[in-house]
């Protein structure tokens, strides 16, 4: 009797924990944020929002300089973002991306010691420059997602060469000859591990699908989306929630998934941010791409894209919402066009020539 | 006395080796081994076997398998036949019907063709069942109560795959064979027409498939409370009520102020169980068909509750940016 209550016991307990191994301990800390009844509010998990701290902590700013003295452009050779920078604040801002960007590394990631700052031999130094203009875009023309705590380097990069969260194009698992890849119905890993399709970035934040699936009469629309449209839109939601660790009613009521007037104000954000991010995939990373090193190329020979989860890192705000724009003013805006060149001139790269004149007049 | 009880049986029905009444109408004999399990009469009858398949249940299981084979064939190609992948995969694996591309078309085969074959190989299977149940009924003198409720699902399963499609003009309509490709394909599907919830054929089919649950909780309790009073003999008791069927309905009579009869019972269960299906299916046919949005639906027609909303009020900015 005894060993079978023990065995009873053991079964019990073993199968209790079988159970529950991969529930989280109760009680989560709940956030409402809509009408009570209607669910919109954030359940979080007290252990692992210690660990969203963690992973969030801002670097210290370094010490702000003023912006008189003379202009890098008229200092430094071949400065063709950053010129109308004072040369204290140019350096700061030097500083700073290092240590955002390459803290082992240091300056040699983008410049080669002994030729002078002003080549831009190494690859790293002209995405540098592509990566300025495009975060001082983010925060000067698209407020409407990145909102007055604006984006630095540091947003996304947190100390790594590459941020930890980047995409490339998607070429589908293997299949057999002759299959046709329907790129969904494998574990994806965008969207939650669910069956769902494996790749909701090339259409939505990239090419400018529509994400609109939804019926918008109440009786039959002969103009209707296929239904099949919804998998991919469901698809992006998952990466949306997982990127930016809430849930479906962070945004939406999920009573009414596709109607604004039941949304919370999160949801415009979110759809400003999808407009941005196609913006920093097609105007800036995709033009990398004919010069970036096959290392740095996807498997389709892309480059390295960006989606929610670049920022967001798990959290609802990239860095838990801390201002990271107003110790960097410098990134605030973008740079003024040279006066002597048109402004498109001053985004392209300049020809080997050019390079060469360049890097002759550099000794910084 | 306090008494234990569990799902198991308190009495092994066990007995000599019995064929069965000779079957009529049919050439065949039943086959297979005739035997008896423990374990089995823990469960239900001790006696396994022996089964009468027929010409039927031949070609249904034939044409199953096949269904089958497709699927399963197909899903193995999907992961370019690596065995490993297929077990770690295989809940998420499917063979998906067509894009809306091909509309009613046929498809290449690698592109929505197999799905079709496979469609059509296991409706041809489920309907050779359904014949089997309804002649193998008649066969043995019974009421044809089985075969109606198996039509009730089959009525359901042809309005997903079949009707409703077809509705549409698109077999993308349908649903893929597989088993997480399925439950992600109904979450899109309420998304897409905007919430079952609001449809009124859904919520008859979760009021039938939940009392359904309920009824047969209640019923199986009853008949086990009352069973020491002979309500084991629960058919005789229609006609020749005792004790326990007495006992039994002033339990529910006092509790609820109505019962059930011991044969009206039976005619709830099974009406609960068909009209789960029946109704399930008119609202899917209904849904993209007739009504393109169930909670603007829902809308029109005050169903749908309205609550204060908190904060700003939230507008489509594809009506304040411009389109973008």
């Amino acid at each position: 009797m005894k060993t079978l209550t023990t065995k009873l016991f053991a079964t019990v307990g073993l199968g209790t924990a079988l159970l529950l191994g991969g529930c989280e301990m109760p009680p989560p800390e709940s956030t409402q944020w809509g009408y009570r009844g209607t669910g919109m509010e954030g359940l979080y998990n007290p252990d692992t929002l210690n660990e969203l701290d963690a992973n969030n902590i801002v670097p210290e700013a370094l010490p702000a300089v003023p912006a008189v003295g003379p202009k890098s452009k008229d200092v430094y050779q071949n400065v063709q973002v950053l010129g109308d920078l004072s040369v204290g604040e140019f350096t700061r801002l030097m500083a700073a991306i290092t240590e955002w960007v390459s803290p082992e590394e240091g300056c040699n990631y983008c410049h080669v010691a002994g030729e002078g700052f002003a080549a831009d031999t190494l690859y790293t130094k002209k995405v540098a420059r592509v990566m300025i203009q495009m975060t001082q875009n983010a925060n000067e023309n698209w407020s409407q997602h990145v909102g007055g705590a604006g984006v630095t380097c540091y947003t996304c990069h947190r100390g790594k060469n590459v941020p930890e969260y980047v995409w490339n194009i998607n070429p589908g698992h293997t299949v057999a000859g002759g299959m046709k890849n329907q790129m969904q119905n494998v574990s994806s890993v965008a969207a939650g591990l669910s069956s769902l399709p494996v790749d909701p970035f090339t259409p939505y934040l990239l090419d400018a699908r529509n994400g609109r699936h939804a019926g918008t009469t109440a009786l039959r629309d002969e103009g209707g989306v296929s239904l099949k449209e919804s998998e991919w839109g469901y698809s992006l939601m998952m990466h949306f929630s997982d990127a930016l660790g809430v849930n479906c009613t962070y945004c939406h009521n999920s009573r009414a998934f596709f109607s604004w007037e039941e949304s919370s104000p999160q949801r415009v954000t979110a759809w400003h941010g999808i407009r941005m991010v196609r913006e920093m995939n097609n105007d800036y990373v995709d033009p990398t791409t004919d010069w970036l090193p096959p290392h740095r190329l996807g498997k389709l020979g892309d480059a390295q894209k960006v989606n929610c989860e670049t920022c967001h890192q798990g959290a609802y705000k990239p860095l838990l919402g801390a201002n990271m724009i107003k110790d960097y003013p410098n990134l605030a805006r973008l740079a003024q066009p040279e006066p002597e060149a048109p402004a498109e001139e001053a985004s392209e790269m300049p020809e080997a020539s050019d390079m060469a004149d360049m890097a002759t007049g550099g000794d910084q | 006395m306090i008494e234990y009880q569990n799902i198991f049986t308190t009495v092994q029905v066990a007995a000599p080796d019995y064929a069965g009444v000779p079957v009529e109408n049919t050439h065949d004999d039943r086959t297979g081994v005739l035997t008896h399990s423990y374990l089995m009469g823990k469960l239900g009858d001790a006696q396994i076997g022996p089964i009468y398949l027929g010409p039927l249940g031949v070609a249904a299981l034939f044409t199953g398998t096949i269904a089958f084979l497709i699927i399963g064939l197909n899903m193995f190609a999907s992961v370019n036949w690596d065995p490993i992948e297929f077990v770690r995969q295989l809940f998420w694996l499917a063979l998906e019907p067509p894009g809306p591309q091909y509309g009613l078309s046929f498809p290449p085969l690698n592109d929505g063709g197999w799905w079709l074959i496979a469609g059509a190989f296991l409706t041809l299977s489920i309907m050779l069942w359904w014949w089997r149940t309804f002649a193998l009924a008649n066969n043995y003198g019974m009421g044809n109560q089985m075969a109606w409720a198996f039509a009730a699902a089959i009525w359901l399963y042809l309005v997903l795959g079949f009707i409703r499609p077809v509705l549409m003009g698109s077999w993308s309509e349908a649903v893929p064979f597989g088993i997480f490709p399925h439950l992600d394909w109904t979450a899109a599907f309420s998304l897409r027409y905007g919430n079952l919830f609001y449809n009124p054929f859904h919520m008859w089919s979760i009021f039938f498939l939940y009392g359904s649950a309920v009824l047969f909780a209640m019923h199986g309790a009853t008949i086990l409370a009352t069973s020491r009073y002979g309500a084991d003999r629960e058919i005789d008791q229609i006609t020749d009520r005792g004790t326990a069927a007495e006992r039994g309905a002033l339990f529910w009579r006092w509790t609820m102020g109505f019962n059930a009869s011991m044969e009206s019972i039976h005619k709830w269960a099974w009406w609960f169980g068909v009209l789960t299906c029946v109704t399930g299916g008119i609202g899917i046919l209904l849904t993209g068909t007739v009504v393109e949005n169930w909670y603007l639906w829902g809308m029109k027609h005050g169903l749908v509750p309205t609550y204060p909303m908190i904060g700003e009020a939230v507008v489509d900015p594809l009506l304040t940016e411009g389109a973008q």
